[in-house]
């Protein structure tokens, strides 16, 4: 029973972390708190949706799916945030707009989709369970997890060991410095939002196929989950968000087993809340807490 | 012109409330508070609100009385264990607050869990809900031709050079998140007794966005400001029929632009003019 509740932990904790590994990025690379992060999640699991309902193969429609969240997330940054770095504006007010951007998203999406919810046409829901001793595991679970931890491995490869990943690190670490060695800031800022938000979209289509459910409002628990998930792993630290994921995903899974589904939620901002009061910096954040 | 008030005076009485929410989020802004509990403080006093109305009969004075000193009572509660934090850290705090808040009222029996609670008597009317206003306003005039005001515009300009001139921020910081939470209960009281029915919905991060929008486009570091954005968010999609249809959208679009093209807000466009 316990071990059943820690893999089902385990797989929704994959979810979350890979949502958060992308609003993370972004805080760490521009300082910013993209709130846009979970309307991309959403527009990017109806993009998957559409492209399947019209028949494409559902590994192509993923893959359709993250690269228009990350053209939208490029778009984002062109409209509601690149002008405001020209005039330095400080933290509020990208914070701002990157609201009035999630909700122009998501009114486009209720405008097009309407406010239904929609079920993937023969999702993996179909194949047999799987059977491991004591541990059901279903294909969609299995696909999920599997999915989850091969892009934040191939993101942590990225960023190790490729030029675009030492420019992001550069960029993150000092700004002025990187554009005095010759990196371009605004492609490495580009490529940044294309990154986190493919990233945030696989999350969306994830959450979306193993749930078996799409709606506009889809984003609406997880924007504000992912923000207690990389406060609990501490802001702009990318391990930090993986281990606040699945920390989130198991505790969260444990309390509805073993307390009340209707108190679940209430233990995610609880956590939130005690980390920045006794511990702001997170589990790994490794800058102190700024003023801003 | 009065046949128009009088048939949408429902709109002119939220009106008047969306401005007092502004006005007690804009108090914490001028002092350079990125707080985001205002939906939650509202809630607080229209929980007590309802409840004094519907089980002990109380009218409604006493129960602004009360919800507002709960509301006040919970901001300074909350004020002490972020009195630390800046910024965007001091916003993800308030948040969750809220959040608990929420999740908390939609599972206790004394509010009627996700159901809320509804008979609650509609005896906020037009002319005590802009008496209310009026009041709020003629006490934060009074307020800006302090000492105090002052210490609030040193605290949000630059924090450390104005505990250098003898400032105490930490009480600026501390009273001016009591007075929000102060003038959030009065909206949520009235709030609760125009509307006959509450939900924990109503005071969830929606709300705290709606407030945030209308205080960034009129201006967020002036309490005029927060006034005339209150008035143009709820009014344009009303008068402009065209744009009730897309009220999202519009409300989106003009957060938008005027982030980008007014960063100072209407009121700093109004200043730009004149100037």
């Amino acid at each position: 029973m316990l071990l059943q509740q820690l893999v089902n932990g385990l797989v929704v904790g994959s979810v979350y972390a890979l949502f958060a590994v992308g609003y993370t990025l972004v805080f760490g690379v521009l300082d910013i708190l993209n709130l846009a992060h979970a309307a991309i999640f959403m527009i990017a699991a109806f993009a998957t949706y559409a492209l399947v309902a019209a028949g494409v193969p559902l590994w192509l429609a993923f893959l359709g799916g993250c690269l228009l969240a990350g053209l939208v997330g490029i778009a984002l940054d062109r409209v509601a945030f690149a002008p405001l770095r020209r005039r330095n504006a400080g933290t509020l007010i990208p914070l701002i707009s990157s609201i009035g951007v999630s909700i122009i998203i998501g009114a486009i999406a209720r405008g097009i989709w309407g406010i239904d919810e929609r079920h993937f046409p023969n999702a993996l829901g179909d194949a047999p369970p799987i059977h491991l001793g004591a541990i059901t595991v279903t294909t969609v679970e299995l696909v999920t997890f599997g999915a989850a931890l091969a892009l934040m491995l191939g993101l942590s490869y990225v960023l190790r060991a490729t030029a675009l990943g030492r420019n992001i690190r550069a960029v993150a670490e000092d700004r002025v410095a990187a554009v005095l060695l010759g990196v371009d800031l605004e492609k490495t800022i580009a490529m940044t939002f294309f990154i986190a938000s493919a990233l945030g979209g696989a999350a969306g289509i994830l959450t979306g196929l193993h749930y078996n459910s799409v709606t506009v409002d889809m984003g609406a628990g997880i924007e504000l989950k992912g923000l207690a998930v990389i406060i609990l792993g501490g802001m702009g630290s990318i391990t930090g968000a993986v281990v606040g994921g699945f920390i989130l995903g198991a505790v969260e899974t444990l309390s509805v087993a073993y307390i009340s589904s209707n108190w679940r939620d209430a233990i995610a901002f609880g956590v939130m809340f005690l980390i920045l009061v006794l511990r702001p910096r997170g589990l790994f954040g490794k800058r102190a807490l700024r003023a801003a | 012109m009065i046949s128009f008030f009088t048939s949408h005076s429902k709109l002119f009485d939220q009106l008047a409330i969306n401005a007092l929410l502004a006005l007690s989020l804009s108090v914490c802004l001028q002092a350079g508070q990125l707080a985001l509990a205002q939906a939650a403080f509202m809630g607080i006093a229209a929980y007590i609100g309802a409840i004094l109305a519907v089980s002990a009969g109380l009218p409604l004075l006493p129960c602004i009385a009360i919800g507002a000193l709960a509301s006040t009572l919970a901001a300074m509660l909350l004020a002490l264990p972020v009195r630390g934090l800046r910024g965007v850290f001091l916003a993800i705090a308030t948040i969750g607050f809220g959040e608990i808040l929420r999740i908390v009222a939609n599972n206790l029996k004394l509010t009627g869990g996700g159901e809320g609670l509804s008979q609650i008597p509609s005896d906020a009317n037009t002319f005590v809900i802009y008496g209310a206003l009026i009041i709020v306003c003629i006490a934060l005039y009074l307020l800006s031709r302090t000492k105090f005001a002052l210490a609030i515009a040193l605290t949000r300009e630059d924090e450390t050079a104005a505990r250098g001139v003898g400032v105490d921020t930490a009480g600026v910081r501390f009273w001016t998140l009591a007075l929000g939470g102060a003038i959030a209960g009065i909206a949520g009281v009235l709030y609760a007794h125009s509307n006959f029915f509450i939900t924990p919905a109503d005071f969830g991060f929606g709300r705290m966005e709606q407030i945030l929008v209308a205080c960034v486009i009129g201006g967020s570091t002036s309490a005029i400001g927060a006034v005339v954005g209150s008035i143009v968010l709820t009014l344009l999609p009303e008068t402009i029929r065209f744009l009730a249809d897309y009220r999202e959208v519009t409300n989106g679009a003009i957060l938008l632009g005027v982030v980008l093209f007014a960063p100072q807000g209407i009121a700093g466009l109004w200043r730009r003019a004149k100037s």
